[in-house]
């Protein structure tokens, strides 16, 4: 049985996990709010490059871009985007989760990693880490988004590799999140989009506007993942720590009744001893 | 009331930028553009240099870096990475993006093409700033 000291420390430094946990919820709260905002804000613009790629791509005679071409698959790469910090749940080993059935025992994967926990994961167990950028999976900006897209473009165009797949997680709402993996290079699924029927007039070519077009479409694609995987990251741990909070909550309670327990049985013991020494010198 | 054409300048942050407008001029990878009400569809990739949008006789420059306008006869809709109105324009930081930029161009050793890019960003700001200041006084 402890005694009563131990449980009292015991309480003690529960409380100042509640209180952390408790700091780190509201936090994420706050900047969930923020990262969702800014999910939603950058959607009008996805949507209207998709569409303009589409109506490029249902007018340009005959589509090449090096971004386009479809080669046979030797060599594709995974890029995964996941926490740089801990304490969110299971948020990264889910990503962590979509990816590793997809790359293990196959020589020709190798992965591009954001985030630390994702690079941390992949370096212990011996995959191939070709690049990793870590240091804003909180708050990620266009310019992060850009320099990923420009060395996966790289990567690509210089036939490294023959496939890049994006995995990330969508976020649906604060609690309900999924990892998910998409096809980022070759583009290919533009043509799929009706074209508009407007019949456009391409200044200066429909080629030229292809070529500034389609590195737009991959930055913006990042982002938008770069913007979902930090909300529900944002959400993961704001949930996490929402739940852990509670239950050092109910740990505390329960501490509380077997500390007040021992001290009752402490008191009874000593008012017995009294009583019992009282009656012996009679 | 003279005609007008919807203007729409979406940046991956934000909507920066909805109104009528009377014209707009642009100036595109292949030269400037100017674009009234009705116009025919075009879809075209711009330049790096500020957007001259006129709204009942007065002139606002917007900066810009890059992107792509599409028309269509009454709306227009230009996506960039970025677009700043001159009264959101940071000058400080456009001076010294501008100094680093030149910095680089003087170093063989850097990436000129990105450099030339961020020089350009910095000029088209102050430039844009230059037209608020003038404004106000």
């Amino acid at each position: 049985m402890p005694n009563a000291q131990d449980i009292r420390r015991r309480i003690k430094s529960v409380k100042n996990i509640e209180q952390i946990t408790k700091a780190m919820k509201m936090v994420a709260a706050a900047r969930l709010r923020k990262a969702q905002e800014k999910a939603a804000a950058s959607l009008p613009y996805t949507e209207k490059v998709r569409e303009v790629l589409a109506s490029v791509a249902g007018h340009a005679s005959d589509l090449s871009h090096p971004l386009l071409e479809v080669r046979e698959v030797n060599n594709i790469a995974y890029l995964v985007l996941s926490a740089d910090k801990g304490l969110a749940g299971a948020y990264s080993s889910n990503v962590i989760k979509e990816v590793v059935p997809r790359i293990a025992g196959k020589t020709n994967c190798s992965v591009i990693t954001v985030g630390r926990k994702a690079r941390d994961y992949f370096k212990h167990r011996g995959y191939r880490i070709d690049e990793e950028f870590t240091g804003f999976s909180e708050k990620p900006t266009l310019q992060h988004a850009i320099a990923i897209a420009r060395s996966v473009a790289e990567g690509f165009k210089s036939g490294r590799y023959d496939e890049i797949h994006l995995s990330y997680t969508v976020f649906h709402s604060a609690i309900t999140q999924k990892a998910t993996t998409v096809k980022l290079l070759p583009i290919e699924d533009v043509t799929a989009v009706d074209a508009n029927p407007s019949d456009y007039i391409f200044e200066p070519s429909a080629e030229e506007v292809l070529n500034h077009l389609v590195p737009q479409y991959l930055e913006t694609t990042i982002y938008g993942a770069l913007l979902q995987a930090s909300a529900s990251e944002l959400g993961a741990r704001m949930t996490a720590m929402g739940s852990a909070t509670d239950n050092a909550e109910e740990l505390i309670a329960k501490l509380i009744l077997n500390y007040n327990k021992i001290r009752q049985a402490t008191i009874t013991r000593e008012i017995s001893e009294i009583v019992g020494g009282a009656e012996a010198l009679k | 009331m003279a005609k007008t054409i919807r203007l729409d300048i979406v940046t991956p942050e934000k909507m920066a930028f909805s109104a009528e407008v009377s014209m707009v001029i642009a100036r595109t990878t292949a030269g400037d553009i100017g674009i009234l009400p009705g116009h025919a569809p075009l879809i075209a990739a711009m330049a790096i240099w500020p957007l001259r949008v006129i709204t009942d006789g007065e002139e606002i420059p917007i900066s810009m870096c890059g992107g792509f306008i599409e028309v269509q006869p009454e709306k227009i809709t230009i996506l960039a990475n970025c677009a700043e109105l001159p009264e959101d324009i940071d000058v400080e930081r456009a001076e010294t993006a501008k100094a680093r930029a030149e910095n680089h161009l003087r170093d063989s050793n850097s990436d000129v093409a990105r450099a030339e890019v961020a020089l350009k960003r910095a000029m088209v700001r102050l430039k844009v700033a230059e037209h608020n200041k003038q404004h106000k006084m």
